[in-house]
């Protein structure tokens, strides 16, 4: 997948994304075991999805994973490169989470504000981003004039801003209309390519976009299924043949582990 | 139309209360009418500015005062757990002590001067600043905080970036009442003893039967304390920016 020079310089010199393995994970919520003795694999460098029933504790996963969630596990989560959670993660949720009173590019900045490490290099990083991805304009207005779409794209740039190389996404286009979820997946799958995604979506065809790998996640205590792997490489078309039928398989896997 | 409405309003105001008096028949030295009071607030022009100015002054005092102690209260109370476990209780207790009880005890400790009155402001607005501001900032949206620490800001950063930006909408209500309650504190205290300000004008007044001259400061009053709120108002709608069109742009993207 082809993507503009701009960006490359921004992953150049990067160190490779590291994958992300969870060791005998156990959680639980008082008086609800949501993982007992889970191990799990984030490939690096890959786009790996989630798929599975709501409140199953895939959003609980990710949390472990970026470490604001910390009570109450047992096990060990570490990334191939380092064993801390602190700086490596960069988060995308389902709300767009944009702060009303900073305007669009300041909002892309945001981490570098709350860091302290804002500098005209990061801000022309952000207009360069924001150039990329159609919202150039937009950089100075508020983020309450921008449609829901334009808003999670700005999101999605916050996101890529932080220059994380494991990037945890929970349902980010699940609030979108079908059309510009499509486009938020094209343009997302270009922007976060070399990083280490894990993303959790409720959407079997998303996850069969986007995805290098597919897990199904059911059960309480959750488990996981085995890599469902889909041929060729993310973002794939939505009339793909190949996706349509792996479609049925992915639904069939989430009815039967159900009923089980 | 924005313009034109507070003058209807006042207007239909003072035709009641014409009205009142016309048809009551109701003796001047229980409520004079609106013409008679005009003409006393005319002839009395000189000391009702006056002592108008130094209630004016007690008032503003006391919202500076009031509000930076209840800014760095709430500051205090989100920035550290364990002192905010000793000093919310402190708070609540202390708003359990009606303080205009307080009023005659202030005077006796800071004297018939502006300081006793400015206290007694300061006491009123202290608490609705403090409450507001603090709990704007703890019910940030929590996934914002969750964001905020997976970006690896310290808490200070999450506090001056997040909390109280998030909270400028809270404590911008928490303000507008002090405003509205602030000149209370101001007038209680000249009434409890002072030599100065609209409220000792007022009591002064009816002493010597000048029931117009009471009204006419009573007015003042109401001029005085509507200024200050739509200032502080419109101040209030100048920090939280982003209010007024978000609102308006809600429902397009939810």
């Amino acid at each position: 997948m082809h993507h503009s020079t701009k960006i490359d310089t921004r992953f150049e010199g990067r160190p490779a994304a590291p994958s992300v393995t969870l060791e005998q994970v156990s959680f639980a919520y008082p008086g609800d075991q949501i993982f007992r003795s889970l191990n799990f694999t984030v490939k690096g460098g890959q786009w790996t999805c989630l798929i599975g029933p709501s409140g199953c504790g895939k959003s609980t996963l990710l949390r472990l994973i970026s470490g604001t969630l910390r009570e109450g596990l047992s096990g060990r989560i570490h990334f191939s490169n380092g064993n801390n959670h602190k700086g490596l993660t960069a988060w995308m949720s389902q709300k767009d989470l944009l702060l009303p009173w900073l305007s669009v590019v300041d909002n892309v900045c945001f981490g570098a504000r709350l860091r302290g490490e804002m500098t005209a290099k990061k801000r022309s990083m952000a207009m360069s981003l924001l150039e990329d991805a159609g919202l150039g304009e937009y950089a100075n207005v508020l983020p309450s004039s921008l449609s829901g779409g334009m808003r999670q794209r700005v999101a999605l740039l916050r996101t890529l801003m932080e220059e994380r190389s494991v990037i945890l996404m929970d349902e980010p286009f699940s609030a979108l209309d079908a059309l510009t979820r499509l486009k938020l997946q094209d343009l997302s799958a270009r922007l976060v390519e070399g990083a280490t995604v894990l993303m959790v979506t409720h959407d079997p065809l998303e996850a069969l976009r986007l995805g290098h790998r597919i897990f199904v996640m059911t059960g309480r205590p959750a488990k996981l299924s085995d890599a469902l792997i889909p041929p060729g490489s993310p973002p794939r078309k939505p009339g793909d043949p190949a996706i349509i039928s792996m479609q049925a398989t992915l639904l069939e896997r989430l009815e039967g582990r159900d009923n089980s | 139309m924005t313009f034109i409405r507070p003058i209807v309003i006042l207007f239909g105001l003072v035709l009641i209360w014409q009205a009142i008096v016309l048809v009551t028949g109701v003796p001047a030295y229980i409520l004079p009418g609106p013409m008679s009071v005009a003409e006393a607030a005319l002839s009395h022009t000189g000391p009702l500015f006056e002592h108008a100015m130094i209630t004016l002054l007690e008032i503003v005092a006391g919202l500076l005062i009031g509000t930076l102690l209840g800014v760095s209260n709430a500051l205090v109370m989100i920035a550290s757990r364990p002192l905010k476990r000793w000093l919310l209780p402190v708070l609540v207790i202390s708003q359990a002590i009606p303080v205009f009880a307080l009023a005659p005890i202030l005077v006796l400790w800071l004297g018939y001067g502006m300081s006793s009155k400015i206290a007694m402001a300061v006491l009123i607005i202290f608490f609705p600043v403090t409450a507001a501001f603090y709990d704007g900032m703890r019910s940030t949206e929590p996934e914002w905080l969750e964001l905020a620490q997976v970006m690896n800001a310290k808490p200070m950063a999450i506090i001056r970036h997040v909390r109280i930006p998030a909270a400028l909408p809270a404590f911008a209500s928490g303000l507008r009442v002090a405003t509205a309650v602030a000149p209370i504190g101001a007038v209680v205290g000249e009434w409890v003893g002072s030599s100065k300000g609209l409220g000792f004008y007022m009591l002064h007044a009816n002493a010597r039967m000048q029931i117009d001259v009471m009204f006419a400061a009573l007015s003042l009053l109401c001029i005085v304390s509507l200024m200050l709120y739509f200032l502080v108002d419109r101040a209030m709608i100048k920090i939280v920016y982003w209010q007024k069109e978000g609102n308006k742009k809600e429902d397009s993207h939810l």
